[in-house]
């Protein structure tokens, strides 16, 4: 058992487990790296490079905080050691506990994964004195690309084009709004050690440089212990390209295929791929060789990432130098081929990249990742809480390639103290088509219940006229979603598939409820039935979509379990006329997934048939609620009986929250602006709340007087929970 | 339906023979039966139809059309008019007197059914009002049905006297009669205040509608009149003091369209009568469906507290659970759900909850809970993580000692097949009490995280090393060693298995099917003596 193993501070694998031989498929001969590695991370990457290492017959340790003693990746090393409580400032950045566990373990070498410790300097120095080798770039070279400002100086001096800015750090707001104007609005706060997105703020004017210069500043000492500050230029309309390279000790630098990363939301990143569809040849070659000839410049090996904005005449200018393995380099891999993760353990032993000359780098194909977060995709607000039912989409649809980075199964905890991605999904196809075509159907086949997770956001995206002609930007998620993503916008066509085949999926439920063979009574071979839709309007108002389905049986009598044949009429009360379609519905009564066949069959309707995944997530009281397109649908499936007496029934009524200030999410207090008695303007800050390394500013929904504030800094608090109350001025 | 119901009394009269040639008396006879009938249906008019709909309410035939399956209700006595002729009463007649009474099918199973009709006399029950209700009351008792009854009245006829009350404890005598032998229960969908609300009390169980339903003996105004407490009906018999303080409601929900589809669904658990088991389901859920996530679900950590319904979720058919009192004792959960396609009643210490202690409330709510699935055929699942009795002056005072007796009694009495797990703790006399093997508990598994023992370490040790403060941490860790693990109460026989937590699926369902041929009975007794 698990519970014993972890007593005893170590986690043993039984021998089928462990790795097998290290084999490379071209024949290579077996070349010797590491005994024994630690991965100074958690989560996905730390079983990503778990994964690689085996297969390279080097045994892996893991280190872990109490709240991931039971992760995935804890269960898959082969050994394991706690190296402190859940927070990281004490456990996966307290140095000392890891140098312990390496010293312990007797590992020869560490890879750090990405954040934590993965750029920092000091770190590897500790390595360096202690004999042991890091996986990834050597100290100088780290330390030169490390510090955001003097990696432009560098660039600079590399040829590297660079964007036009402040090469410096500010010394306080005041300096930050002067620094801002002079390089004009909008201008970006960055924090210097940073990286991914924390400590990130756009700012348009005096007022958002102060607010965001605090904030950056204070994200920054949390996430990095750093609170130095830069200003730079904002390309608007940009796209973000990045580049990978990797290098050997022993002079070989290649540049690979690009990345693109344009969808972004709050500066992080939400869906990639590689290539991208903005480069032409010579621009990839340009921006490749200046990768490699900064990386060159300042000795750089192991695999790094040239990051670039791109504007839309293709000129990119040099963001910053990114010298650990990225977050999203599996795409990269699956359009080159190569293992990333083993050519930095190669480099880090010394040996040759398995790639050597830039000639054989090409590109294959297309690929796409989607990150799946645990957050509200509606206000980007991350979500904790079990993993209820979770199963991943790898291998759910044949001939699709589908490669899930995780570090989670059903039942893990996604919890307050990390980042709250869950997975990396990411898809491969020959064209960049049939990769969004594997990315559509991996996103419907993905399970996920129990906390709140963004694959509405993403399925939304993905299957978009705009990301199908690769109009990416930076600015995508703001251009298409002005008011906020309110889930998947039902056309006539999709709301006339959701209704069929909710109608269908309680035509089986009834049934089964009713125990009876419909074979054997024909009248109950058709059903009529009223549905309701509930749907957000862009502006946030909640509106109701009325639809009347008639359905029959075309098989010869219902399966409780597999494929049953429907002729489906639906009538949108919007527009009062009957669509008509044949539907095939395969489904086991009450499991998640449902597969349609849709096949428009009136000659009122144009279409094509229509493949379709839908989930079947909960029976409701008067419906259910099913995953359709990505989003979640709480359908109303009423006889018509119930629906011209649902008429009667009254709204319930919500509380008034409008004088409240509710905790977005579950978190910790950082700080509170405002005392009982104070008069507070529409907007004017709050509180700021502190989860999974975001600090949020929350605002005063309207103007009032503050009537009680009920928490204190350092506080815990659930979502939900009131903040502070206001009065008076309605 | 409404229309149907109407129609179906004009079909049947068309169908008899020479119908069509009758004379002019039988012409007129004809009328007047129809427009009796037209009576009947229309209850207390089109104003007081209007007035029920203003206030979110459906009227009684509504109501049963949502409860039953559509086109099934036969209705009995639409034309029974009370037989009143004081205060003016023989000139006010309603036909079908304030209720309509009668029996459908619940999909496809018959249920008697009773509805107070408030727009008629307010609903206030006379005599033939309480004729009407006994009448079919005996029926689903000859017949081995469930009787559900739909409450919204104003209370006694007043005008009627001693006959109203008399026709309230015809009522009462016939739950009482019918309690254990048939499935009866209440939907409160309106007021229910004085004597009537003992009908609802003494049904199995008893359900309400937010914001439209109150249930009192006395209402505010007597209240304020004898106590001076000034409370409004709401607060002092509304769905939330009934489902949260008192007990009295088993659940409550939105409204009447929510309230009767779940009335269905609740009745789908249960068997017709004491006479049969419930029927069994088609479930696409294996039964041998392993749960790797229940293997780390209980946390390393004993002070964690983690969610018991999250164990029960993933063990039963489909994830899918029917609570009662979900909102009341919330440190016991008690429910309805299907392992392999058959009913079962799970009982489960919540540890999320004052770390799942059994209080006062607790045992009585899962005392009621396993007295009705041992009256009922419905095998016993349960889940034990309780880490004793809660201690206190208000709980000693309050009789914590006859009340936690109601669980042990109800446990040991029950013959139905009885599967208990272990998930963690099981102290004290507590561990006795949850479905143990000393209780005639047919099958009792354990976790590897449970520990069966009088108490926790902690405890233990202060007592038996009073005298010895300075050896209490090795004693400590010794107890730990020897009773923080299911090993001493399986090595005697106490626990069956130790499983593991992702079997535990299988491991019920294959026991179920076994159990399914137990046969037990308890000594010959005109009815037992269990502590009230």
């Amino acid at each position: 058992m698990q519970v014993y193993a972890r007593a005893l501070g170590r986690v043993r694998l039984p021998q089928w487990q462990r790795a097998r031989p290290y084999a490379t498929g071209t024949g290579q001969q077996q070349q010797q790296t590491f005994d024994k590695i630690l991965i100074a991370n958690r989560g996905e990457i730390a079983c990503r490079v778990i994964r690689t290492a085996k297969r390279m017959g080097i045994r892996t340790v893991a280190v872990y905080s109490d709240a991931d003693a039971e992760a995935l990746f804890v269960r898959q090393a082969d050994e394991a050691y706690r190296v402190g409580p859940a927070a990281s400032s004490q456990s996966y950045l307290n140095v000392d506990a890891i140098m312990e566990a390496v010293r312990r373990s007797g590992a020869q070498a560490v890879h750090p994964g990405y954040g934590f410790l993965s750029e920092n300097a000091g770190f590897v120095e500790r390595l360096d004195r202690a004999g042991v080798a890091f996986i990834g770039p050597n100290r100088e070279a780290m330390a030169a690309m490390g510090d955001k400002i003097q990696s432009k100086i560098i660039a600079k001096r590399a040829g590297v084009s660079t964007i036009p800015g402040f090469d410096g750090v500010v010394r306080d707001a005041q300096h930050a709004v002067a620094v801002a104007e002079e390089i004009g609005y909008p201008v970006m706060l960055k924090a210097s050690a940073g990286g991914g997105g924390k400590g990130m703020r756009v700012a348009r004017s005096a007022q958002e440089v102060r607010d965001g210069f605090r904030v950056a500043a204070d994200e920054a000492v949390s996430s990095f212990g750093d609170g130095r500050i830069l200003v730079e230029k904002f390309i608007e309309e940009p796209r973000h390209i990045e580049i990978q390279v990797i290098a050997d000790g022993r002079g070989n630098v290649l540049w690979l295929p690009e990345r693109e990363c344009s969808i972004q939301r709050r500066n992080q990143k939400v869906i990639e791929e590689a290539p991208s569809t903005h480069l032409d040849a010579d621009t990839r070659r340009r921006m490749g060789e200046q990768a490699v000839a900064l990386a060159r410049n300042v000795g750089y090996n192991s695999a790094g990432t040239v990051e670039f904005l791109v504007d839309k005449h293709r000129n990119f200018y040099f963001l910053e130098m990114n010298t650990r393995l990225q977050v999203e380099h599996p795409i990269t891999e699956f359009i080159t081929g190569l293992d990333l993760v083993e050519e930095m353990i190669r480099s880090a032993a010394g040996l040759e990249l398995t790639t050597t000359q830039q000639a054989d780098v090409r590109i294959n194909g297309w690929a796409i990742e989607s990150r799946v977060y645990a957050e509200d995709p509606e206000r980007y607000l991350p979500s904790i809480g079990t993993l209820e039912r979770y199963r991943e989409p790898e291998g759910s649809s044949a001939g699709d390639k589908v490669r899930c980075d995780s570090g989670v199964t059903e039942g893990s905890e996604i919890s307050m103290y990390y980042d709250p991605m869950i997975c990396k999904l990411s898809t491969h196809g020959a064209t960049r088509g049939e990769a969004i075509g594997a990315m559509t159907r991996a996103l419907d086949r993905y399970l996920i219940k129990g906390v709140t997770h963004n694959i509405p956001l993403l399925r939304d995206v993905v299957g978009s006229a705009a990301f199908g002609r690769g109009a990416t930007t930076t600015a995508f998620l703001a251009e298409h979603y002005p008011a906020g993503f309110r889930g998947h916008r039902l056309t006539a066509r999709t709301a006339e598939q959701l209704a069929a085949t909710a109608a269908a999926l309680q035509f089986v439920r009834r049934a089964r409820e009713q125990q009876q063979a419909v074979a054997a009574a024909p009248a109950a071979a058709r059903q009529a039935y009223a549905l309701l839709i509930p749907q957000l309007r862009d502006s946030g108002e909640p509106a109701v979509l009325e639809a009347a389905a008639e359905l029959e049986l075309l098989s010869p009598a219902l399966s409780l379990q597999g494929t049953n044949a429907f002729a489906a009429t639906v009538t949108l009360a919007a527009d009062g006329q009957a669509r008509r379609s044949e539907l095939a519905v395969t489904w086991d009564v009450d499991m998640p997934f449902v597969a349609v066949r849709h096949v428009p069959s009136g000659s009122d309707q144009k279409g094509e048939e229509e493949d379709l995944v839908v989930q079947f997530l909960d029976p409701l009281a008067l419906g259910m609620r099913l995953q359709f397109l990505g989003t979640k649908f709480d359908v109303s499936v009423l006889g018509q009986r119930q629906r011209a007496l649902l008429r009667h029934m009254r709204e319930e009524e919500r509380p008034d929250t409008s004088r409240l200030v509710l905790a977005p999410m579950p978190g910790t207090i950082v700080s509170v602006a405002v005392a009982p008695g104070d008069v507070v303007a529409e907007g004017a800050e709050v509180a700021v709340v502190e989860a999974m390394k975001m600090q949020n500013v929350l605002r005063a929904p309207r103007a009032g007087t503050v009537k009680a504030v009920n928490v204190r800094p350092g506080a815990t608090v659930s979502g939900d929970d009131v903040l502070v109350e206001l009065e008076g001025e309605s | 339906m409404l229309r149907t119901i109407a129609a179906r009394g004009v079909q049947g009269l068309r169908g008899l023979r020479g119908y069509a040639t009758a004379g002019t008396a039988g012409a007129s006879i004809r009328a007047r039966i129809e427009e009796k009938r037209a009576a009947s249906v229309a209850g207390g008019g089109e104003k007081r139809v209007a007035a029920q709909h203003a206030k979110g309410k459906l009227t009684a035939r509504e109501r049963i059309e949502l409860l039953v399956d559509e086109g099934t209700f036969r209705e009995y006595d639409a034309f029974v008019e009370h037989q009143c002729s004081d205060f003016g009463m023989g000139a006010n007649r309603i036909t079908g007197d304030g209720v309509v009474t009668g029996v459908g099918k619940v999909n496809g199973r018959t249920t008697y059914v009773f509805s107070q009709d408030f727009t008629a006399f307010g609903g206030s029950l006379s005599r033939t009002f309480a004729q009407k209700v006994c009448k079919v009351m005996d029926r689903a008792m000859r017949e081995g049905a469930p009787v559900v009854g739909l409450n919204d009245s104003g209370g006694a006829r007043i005008q009627e006297g001693v006959d109203s009350l008399a026709g309230y404890a015809e009522i009462f005598q016939r739950n009482v009669l019918a309690s254990g032998v048939v499935p009866q229960i209440s939907l409160i969908m309106g007021p229910c205040a004085g004597g009537a609300v003992y009908s609802p009390a003494l049904t199995d169980f008893t359900f309400m509608v937010r914001g439209t339903s109150y249930l009192f003996v006395t209402g505010p105004d007597v209240v304020k009149a004898v106590t001076n407490e000034a409370v409004t009906q709401e607060e002092l018999g509304g769905a939330a003091p009934h489902t949260r303080k008192s007990g009295v409601a088993h659940g409550a929900f939105d409204n009447d369209v929510v309230a009767l589809a779940r009335t269905r669904e609740l009745l789908s658990y249960l068997p017709q009568s004491n006479r049969e088991p419930a029927a069994p389901r088609f479930t696409a859920d294996a039964a041998d469906r392993a749960d790797a996530a229940l293997d780390t679900l209980v946390p390393s950590d004993s002070r964690q507290a983690y969610d018991i319904k999250d164990v029960v979720r993933r063990v039963v058919d489909d994830g899918r659970m029917f609570e009662i009192m979900p909102d009341y004792a919330r440190n016991i959960v008690v429910a309805f759900a299907r392992m392999g396609g058959h009913s079962v009643g799970v009982v489960g210490n919540q540890p999320l909850v004052s770390s799942g202690v059994l209080d006062i409330d607790a045992s009585v709510k899962a005392a009621r809970f396993v007295r009705f699935c041992d009256a009922f055929n419905i095998p016993l699942v349960t889940f034990v993580d309780v880490p004793g009795f809660l201690p206190g002056v208000q709980q000693e005072h309050n009789g914590i000692i006859r009340e936690g007796a109601k669980l042990l009694y109800a446990y040991a009495e029950a013959t139905v097949p009885k599967i208990a797990v272990t998930t963690r703790k099981a102290y004290g006399g507590a561990q006795c009490v949850m479905s143990s093997k000393q209780l005639r508990g047919d099958v009792n598994f354990a976790w590897p995280t449970a520990e069966l023992a009088v108490m926790g370490a902690k405890g233990a040790v202060e007592i038996l090393w009073r005298n010895d403060p300075d050896g209490r941490a090795r004693a400590e860790d010794e107890y730990n060693r020897l009773f923080a693990n299911p090993l001493p109460a399986a090595q005697r026989g106490y626990l069956d298995d130790i499983i593991a937590p992702s079997t535990t699926r299988r491991r019920i369902i294959e026991e179920l099917e076994a159990l399914r041929g137990k046969k037990l009975s308890n000594p010959y007794k005109k009815h037992d003596n269990m502590p009230l």
